[in-house]
């Protein structure tokens, strides 16, 4: 793997380049501005993780890329650019094209992901509809696939039923399916979030042996910061629908800027080093995505929040090499300013 | 799988002997003296007394009702002293055509409603779903006789598109006989259909599997036709098992207009000769059959659902 | 105490189809509210307009009808409308319109008659089976359920085969076949009810089972009940048309629209007018009462349609 620093100098566009994104969700009470100004990058053969809490819109920004978002949210802004496609703009016909051939999509449930009523092998064979083959050739494939992710016994249990299955299987056989279509970029949303501990480690084992084989970027959804750290290169720190700091996940875990980064980490309990009988949490409620708003996202929860993070939206302060965060605080000494 | 064979059958042969001994009941509570209902007031007590042996009427209740089960287990359902034949041999005649009636209504109802439903679902909230939900409502509300009169009215006898009466001869003949009663009784099923379709279909939508398939730029139409439409049609399905009754119904109905043979006409025409044998088995019969319908829907359900195929 | 109702609708074992989940209204201005809401839902309106056209005219038919409807007339038979028949008059000359109009009265009468008395019947085994012994229950829930699997129309033809064709006959059969349904939802609201905490409150103030049963189980199942019964009115007026039609329901020559289409069939080659002027009403008034039926329930009890 290149170096963080070779990376961001690397002159070629990146696979996924989101520019200014903004999303709303219609509902009965007003508009829920549920993605503000969200920019990110995954470049090739990068995993990009995107943390933060439920409601960050860390999932929409996920389904917002693949195109699969309820009826009620419309993108008021910004840009998609996926591997030359812009995916604001392409139609329905040609998002299908890139669905299931470049772009594929692991779910949060595996309970539920996969139709109950046809057997496995079929829904393999049918998801490569892009793909070339007879279909005892996209069976075969699929066989080969349902091994390398473990199923034990492939051969004969490709002709069963999701049902048939335990929960950390059938989310190995969703990982099979998204990757058998040999997609440039497979976006993960909470692959491991329904799965117990000891699953999730393997679950999250398999898809850093897989990455690191076949090469495919990854979007890498998650609140579970252990994970993140494990499997990704950089890393994304959502809060209320912004982007409040990112980049490199060695610099953002190990030098947090923003105050909600640094809360987020404080309060992981696979970190906390001293006894303690109570867990470290937030205070205050993640604030309502109804209505426009000024001012800094965090500053209700934020401890050190001063008069500007009322007045003025914070830009993107570039620290170190890879670390971008907005925050107020980082606008002076160290700091080159945007 | 074989415990839920036995639990059907149990369940036939109660309701079956409940059915039969209500109506046994009811016989001997009726007042007034059946042989004089059944031979008309010149009948002589002779004639009286030579029907009473010959239905076995004359013998005490409990007798009449163990013979009577007693013949059942034989598969005989009573002797008919009018046309001089087992009971069993007359319905049993009757029941193809009463089949054939429900099974093409069956076709009718789903060839129109199950695209209909899908097309609700998928175009929810649009002009043609208000029409086909008021439709729905409208269908299930009016009865099939009415819609069988007139059907009868409009492409029998003014456009004279399509024969009146009878259930015609040779296949081909047959079937031009079939679509017109089918319609009358299918009709009413449409809107039902449409209407759970619909609710199921619109469920089935929003599952994950579906956003699964999509999520691999499958196509709308095949994520509705190959992924969806298998698992919303299941509620259908059992619908259509318990609605055979309903059926039934409508085909009583609809046999007496278009004049065609069939249990609903002979059981008009036993209740109007206050024939008993032949009402009591056209009700056991009825009541049999209405069991293996749902049995029958039960199966076909756990044939499109692995889910269901384990449990049973 | 509605609240605790609810949250007791929740614990308590949703499987059963036929658990309902009660909700009683009686605030000042309901009626006002009730009416904005029907005129709100067009089909509901249309429904209710039907129901009153069919209502008046039954009640007030004797006033609205132009000759005798029973009376033989020695005047053209299966004629066409004229100025003097309406609608034309029937094959023994008898005028089409008056017995139109006085044909309503029957089905009518027949559906209030059936699911009055089936109401208070199933109202009654329903109570006794959720709040009596278990066996009692056990034995009304197996008379229900086989009530219940009776294909409709056939039972109702073998009751009548013993019975003889009458209007009794029709309303005995309706009621009985009709009951199960709704004892099944009393039956079913009554035991939810009963170990609710309330009721123990009561108990336990030395309240008696008869002063449970009418104070606080009648006001919870009453209103759905009631919807119930409503949107069974079109299948009992199709029911008592059908058998009328059969020529098993009323005797000739009273009027009553099965009657009426069955004579038009009869003479469906010579006139449609007998037809129109017998299925039409008929298709009115299923519509008229279906439609009203599912006005009622989206606004009394929108989560009833799940239990349908």
């Amino acid at each position: 793997m290149t170096s963080d620093t070779a990376r961001s100098q690397t002159s070629a566009p990146p696979l996924l380049e989101i520019r200014g994104l903004n999303l709303d969700f219609g509902s009965p009470r007003g508009r829920i501005h549920a993605l503000r100004n969200v920019s990110l990058d995954v470049r090739a053969t990068q995993v990009m993780g995107v943390v933060g809490e439920s409601g960050s819109g860390k999932s929409t920004l996920a389904y917002t890329v693949m195109g699969l978002l309820a009826e009620n949210a419309e993108i008021t802004g910004g840009s998609i650019a996926f591997d030359g496609h812009d995916l604001r703009k392409v139609s329905p016909a040609a998002r299908r094209k890139l669905l299931g051939d470049r772009l594929s999509m692991i779910f949060q449930d595996p309970m539920t992901a996969l139709n109950p009523v046809l057997t496995i092998e079929s829904q393999m064979i049918a998801i490569q509809h892009h793909q070339g083959g007879s279909p005892g050739e996209k069976r075969t494939r699929a066989i080969d696939m349902l091994k390398r992710v473990g199923i034990p016994d492939s051969q004969s249990r490709i002709g069963a039923y999701p049902h048939q299955f335990s929960g950390g299987m059938r989310q190995r056989i969703c990982i099979a399916m998204a990757l058998l279509v040999k997609p440039a970029l497979l976006i993960a949303d909470e692959p491991t979030t329904a799965l117990d501990a000891t699953l999730e480690v393997q679950i999250i084992h398999l898809l850093k042996e897989l990455q690191q084989e076949i090469g495919f970027s990854v979007l890498f959804v998650s609140h579970h910061l252990g994970a993140v750290a494990e499997f990704c290169d950089r890393v994304a720190v959502m809060y209320a629908g912004e982007v409040v700091e990112q980049g490199a996940v060695r610099e953002i875990f190990h030098n947090p800027a923003h105050p909600y980064t640094r809360a987020l980490l404080a309060c992981d309990p696979g970190r906390i080093r001293e006894r303690t009988r109570s867990l470290p949490t937030i205070t205050g409620e993640v604030p309502s995505l109804l209505g426009s708003r000024q001012g800094c996202i965090f500053r209700d929860r934020c401890p050190h929040a001063f008069s500007r993070c009322v007045e003025e939206n914070p830009v993107e302060y570039h620290l170190r090499t890879t670390q971008v965060a907005r925050c107020h605080l980082l606008d002076h000494s160290q700091v080159i300013s945007a | 799988m074989l415990l839920y064979l036995c639990k059907r059958l149990v369940l036939a042969v109660t309701i079956s002997v409940t059915a039969v001994t209500l109506l046994f009941l009811m016989i001997h509570a009726v007042p007034g003296d059946i042989a004089s209902i059944l031979l008309g007031p010149r009948a002589t007590p002779e004639m009286k007394a030579q029907l009473y042996q010959q239905m076995g009427l004359d013998k005490p209740l409990v007798v009449q009702l163990a013979t009577f089960f007693g013949g059942l287990l034989h598969g005989d359902l009573g002797f008919d002293v009018f046309s001089q034949r087992p009971v069993a041999d007359i319905v049993l005649e009757q029941l193809p055509y009463t089949l054939e009636l429900i099974l093409a209504s069956i076709l009718w109802a789903a060839a129109i409603a199950i695209p209909l439903g899908c097309y609700s679902a998928v175009r929810r909230n649009s002009a043609m779903d208000h029409i086909v939900g008021v439709m729905a409502v409208s269908t299930i509300a009016i009865p099939s006789f009415v819609m069988a009169v007139y059907a009868l009215l409009i492409f029998a006898v003014s456009l004279r598109w399509l024969p009146a009466i009878g259930a015609g001869e040779g296949f081909a003949d047959e079937l031009i006989h079939l679509l017109l009663p089918s319609f009358a009784v299918g009709v009413g099923w449409v809107g039902y259909i449409a209407r759970l379709l619909r609710a199921s279909m619109l469920e089935t939508l929003g599952e994950n599997h579906i956003r699964t398939v999509r999520a691999f730029g499958v196509s709308e139409w095949r994520v509705i036709t190959r992924y969806a439409l298998p698992l919303a049609i299941l509620p259908t399905v059992t619908i259509l098992g318990v609605g055979i009754a309903w059926l039934l119904s409508a085909a009583v109905f609809v046999e007496v207009v278009f004049a065609r043979p069939g249990i609903g006409a002979l059981i008009v025409q036993a209740v109007n000769s206050r024939n008993y044998p032949i009402v009591m088995g056209t009700v056991l019969v009825t009541t049999f059959l209405i069991v293996i319908a749902t049995t029958v829907s039960d199966l076909v359900n756990a044939a499109l659902d692995p889910r269901i195929r384990e449990e049973l | 105490m509605q609240p605790l109702i609810r949250a007791f609708g929740k614990n308590s074992d949703m499987a059963s189809v036929e658990f309902i989940p009660a909700q009683v209204r009686k605030e000042p201005g309901a009626a006002r509210t009730f009416l904005r809401q029907l005129g709100k839902n067009r089909l509901g309106t249309l429904g209710a307009v039907l129901v009153l056209i069919l209502l008046s005219s039954a009640v007030f038919a004797p006033l609205i009808i132009t000759h005798d409807a029973t009376r033989i007339m020695v005047g053209p038979r299966l004629a066409d409308p004229s100025s003097e028949f309406w609608l034309g008059t029937d094959q023994l000359g008898r005028d089409t319109f008056s017995r139109m109009i006085m044909g309503g009265r029957i089905p009518l009468l027949v559906a209030f008659a059936s699911l009055g008395s089936s109401l208070v019947v199933g109202l009654a085994l329903g109570l006794i089976a959720g709040f009596g012994p278990r066996w009692l229950d056990n034995l009304l829930l197996f008379l229900f359920d086989t009530i219940r699997s009776f294909p409709g129309i056939i039972f109702a033809l073998a009751v009548i085969a013993l019975l003889g064709p009458s209007m009794s006959s029709v309303i005995l059969v309706i009621a009985i076949t009709s009951m199960p349904i709704y004892a099944r939802v009393v039956r079913t609201q009554t035991q939810a009810l009963r170990n609710s905490e309330f009721v123990a409150a009561e108990r336990s103030m030395g309240a008696g089972t008869t002063r449970i049963l009418v104070f606080h189980m009648l006001p919870n199942v009453i209103g759905p009940l009631l919807i119930l019964v409503s949107m069974d009115v079109p299948a009992v007026i199709a029911v008592e048309a059908g058998l009328s039609f059969l020529g098993m329901g009323v005797r000739p020559p009273t009027p009553d629209w099965g009657a009426i289409l069955n004579e038009g069939y009869s003479n469906i080659q010579q006139s449609a007018w007998l037809v129109i002027a017998g299925g039409i009403p008929i298709v009115m008034a299923t519509l008229g009462f279906t439609f009203l039926g599912e006005a009622l329930r989206d606004i009394f009890d929108p989560k009833l349609r799940k239990y349908l």
